[in-house]
């Protein structure tokens, strides 16, 4: 009876064990395996080394961060009053949830291509703008950084309001009304109650969105400058893996991006635990 | 703040959508009230609460406590400035504070000072018995425990009117009574006027000083406890307070109180309470249909001096202290009694049984809801 049960669950867990150890964890160990040997296999740490110590390679993990970090914060700050907003359902959610859907399945070439016709100097943005008399000559917003922090924005935020939004609907209602009941305002309420109740959802869609961000390459390429300003560090992964063919170089730079974004979620995680830990024993501040 | 006389509730109306859910609902309630609102589900009840406590806005009629406006339309207090307590089906306890912070809460907002906060709570939660929880979070309690909670975090603010919503429903039958009794000890205490809802009979009984029965919106009976139990005033708030055996009857004879009328082939003789004399009389002369309607434990088994019947039981139910006797009397009326008497009867069976005639409450039609 007891092999039988082990054989069931083991069999259930096949497709997921497969797929994880084939799509994952191989992959993973065959990547740090690369990073850590040189062309005649043997164990260094040369690669890390060399990518740390040359200022044009070691340089994109800022670039990114540069880019990656204003626009995560970006994208959870404009969510959250609006996941707020809509947190008890509106009328038209579905047109809305609709068009926010748009810009994450059409996928990233398509914004693209669509942000350097649409915000491109001869693009519609900018004749409203001058026809407004805003701007007196077009205005650059693609192949520089704003380009590329415009992008990760216009497919960044729907997903991070989406996971906002459903973390946001989950919390029982009738809270807000026993706490107004008890005498708090809307605002109390939001800082003791909802605040505290949706930090695992906001932490956890500022963790994903900080790994999409950082790991941004088409965007980076289509509307960035590639070669400098915007020299993300997976052109600079790319490069080393499909113009200087070393392999081994270009896993470590994987590494490092893996790295990086755990240091980031790790942070995140962190602010997360204290605040949790602050708002439950909270003393004698009302 | 407690002290006011009353608090007045006037033509209350309610819509959602097309529908009228609360249709013209008055009440006056003293201080230090207890006043439960029993209907089945749908009928407004909890639509009432919520517009007392300011949770949704109301579409006529207004609310007042004394001179103070509540609520009319245009005048409206939110429900954080109301100062009332409010329990909820479902508790509503804030899941990331332990139950001392879920108890204090109402009270850091109106910037008590810790010192008396930390008094006030262990008070409160020294009368719903969950001292020894204090540090834990609710997920940690049973449900009976959260019920206690939220009771405390009610009481320990000292609202001016405490509304419950269904707080028992939650619970096993074992603990519902009890802390029933928790709830009329604690209300007996502090005389913390309060408005209960609930669709239990016997929760409204035990708990009431007056009982506001409402069906589809609208107030069927205000009365206490004894009165909405011996004298409903219609067919609805009798069946809903365990009048069963509904029955068309054909007046014969009627006479001051005594009245005759034909039950089939059966001749059946009632007493009209006074209450209900005059309202009767107007009816047979008005020639509406009238019903009859007798409670399952006020038939008798056996041969009695009058109202004689025979009945053929279909079912009998064993529930312990009573039994339950479904069939039919004249071929194809059903009748339901409950005795004490131990007995064993077989489906087919046929038995003796009479009605009290005092027992027969009669109804004209236009109170059948």
């Amino acid at each position: 009876m007891k092999k039988r049960e082990f054989l069931t669950v083991f069999l259930l867990l096949l497709p997921v064990l497969i797929y994880f150890i084939f799509l994952f964890v191989y992959p993973f160990i065959y990547g740090l395996h690369l990073s850590l040997t040189n062309d005649e296999g043997k164990f260094t740490l040369a690669n890390f080394i060399r990518f740390l110590t040359d200022p044009w390679d070691a340089n994109t993990i800022w670039i990114t961060l540069k880019i990656a970090i204003p626009a995560t914060l970006l994208n959870v700050l404009i969510a959250m009053p609006l996941a707020y907003y809509m947190r008890h359902g509106i009328k038209g959610e579905k047109l809305i949830s609709f068009l926010l859907i748009l810009p994450i399945t059409l996928g990233s070439v398509f914004v693209a291509e669509g942000m350097l016709t649409y915000m491109g100097p001869n693009g519609w943005l900018n004749k409203i703008l001058m026809a407004l008399k805003i701007i007196d000559k077009p205005y650059r917003f693609t192949h520089n950084y704003l380009g590329v922090l415009l992008a990760l924005i216009i497919q960044g935020f729907p997903f991070v309001f989406l996971m906002l939004l459903g973390y946001i609907s989950g919390i029982d209602p009738t809270l807000e009304k026993a706490a107004s009941i008890l005498g708090a305002s809307r605002w109390y309420i939001f800082r003791r109650i909802i605040f505290p109740l949706w930090m695992p959802g906001i932490a956890m869609a500022t963790s994903l969105n900080f790994v999409m961000n950082f790991t941004v390459f088409p965007s980076a390429v289509l509307l960035g400058q590639p070669s400098g300003p915007t020299r993300v560090i997976s052109i600079a992964a790319y490069q080393w893996a499909f113009e200087k063919f070393d392999f081994h170089m270009a896993s470590a730079i994987a590494i490092i991006m893996g790295l990086v974004e755990l240091i980031f979620i790790l942070i995140v995680m962190l602010i997360r635990q204290r605040f949790f830990k602050i708002v439950a024993t909270s003393g004698g501040k009302g | 703040m407690k002290d006011f006389k009353e608090i007045k509730i006037q033509n209350l109306v309610k819509y959602y959508g097309n529908r009228k859910v609360v249709d013209n609902f008055n009440l006056t309630i003293k201080n230090g009230e207890f006043i439960t609102l029993l209907g089945p589900s749908g009928c407004g009840k909890t639509t009432i609460l919520n517009s007392i406590a300011g949770l949704i806005p109301i579409d006529g009629g207004s609310i007042y406590i004394d001179d103070e406006c509540i609520d009319d339309g245009k005048r409206f207090i939110p429900p954080e400035k109301r100062n009332f307590g409010m329990v909820f089906q479902n508790y509503a306890l804030f899941p990331h504070l332990t139950v001392f912070e879920n108890v204090a809460f109402g009270l850091r907002i109106r910037k008590v000072p810790p010192s008396e906060i930390r008094e006030r709570v262990i008070n409160a939660l020294r009368m719903v018995h969950l001292e020894e929880h204090i540090d834990k979070y609710p997920r940690q309690l049973s449900g009976g425990e959260q019920q206690r909670t939220a009771l405390a975090r009610c009481i320990v603010t000292e609202p001016r009117l405490m509304l419950l919503d269904e707080p028992l429903s939650n619970l096993d039958a074992l603990l519902r009574i009890e802390m029933r009794y928790e709830l009329k000890a604690i209300h007996e205490k502090l005389g913390i006027t309060t408005i209960y809802v609930t669709h239990d009979q016997q929760e409204a009984l035990a708990l009431s000083d007056r009982i506001v029965v409402l069906n589809k919106g609208k107030i069927q009976q205000i009365g206490t406890p004894e009165e909405i139990y011996s004298y409903p005033r219609n067919l609805f708030v009798a069946h809903f307070l365990g009048f069963r055996n509904i029955w068309n009857v054909d007046v014969i004879h009627v006479k001051d109180r005594e009245i005759e009328f034909k039950l089939g082939d059966f001749i059946l003789n009632a007493v009209l309470n006074e209450k209900y004399k005059e309202h009767i009389h107007n009816s047979i002369r008005d020639k509406k249909k009238l019903y009859i309607s007798i409670r399952p434990e006020d038939i008798k088994i056996g041969e009695g001096p009058i109202n004689s019947l025979e009945m053929r039981v279909e079912v009998m139910e064993y529930l312990g202290q009573v039994r339950q006797l479904w069939g039919y009397i004249n071929g194809n009326i059903r009748i339901e009694i409950s005795t004490f008497e131990k007995i064993i009867l077989n489906p087919g069976d046929k038995i003796k049984i009479y009605i009290p005639p005092e027992r027969i409450l009669v109804f004209p039609e236009e109170d059948v809801q």
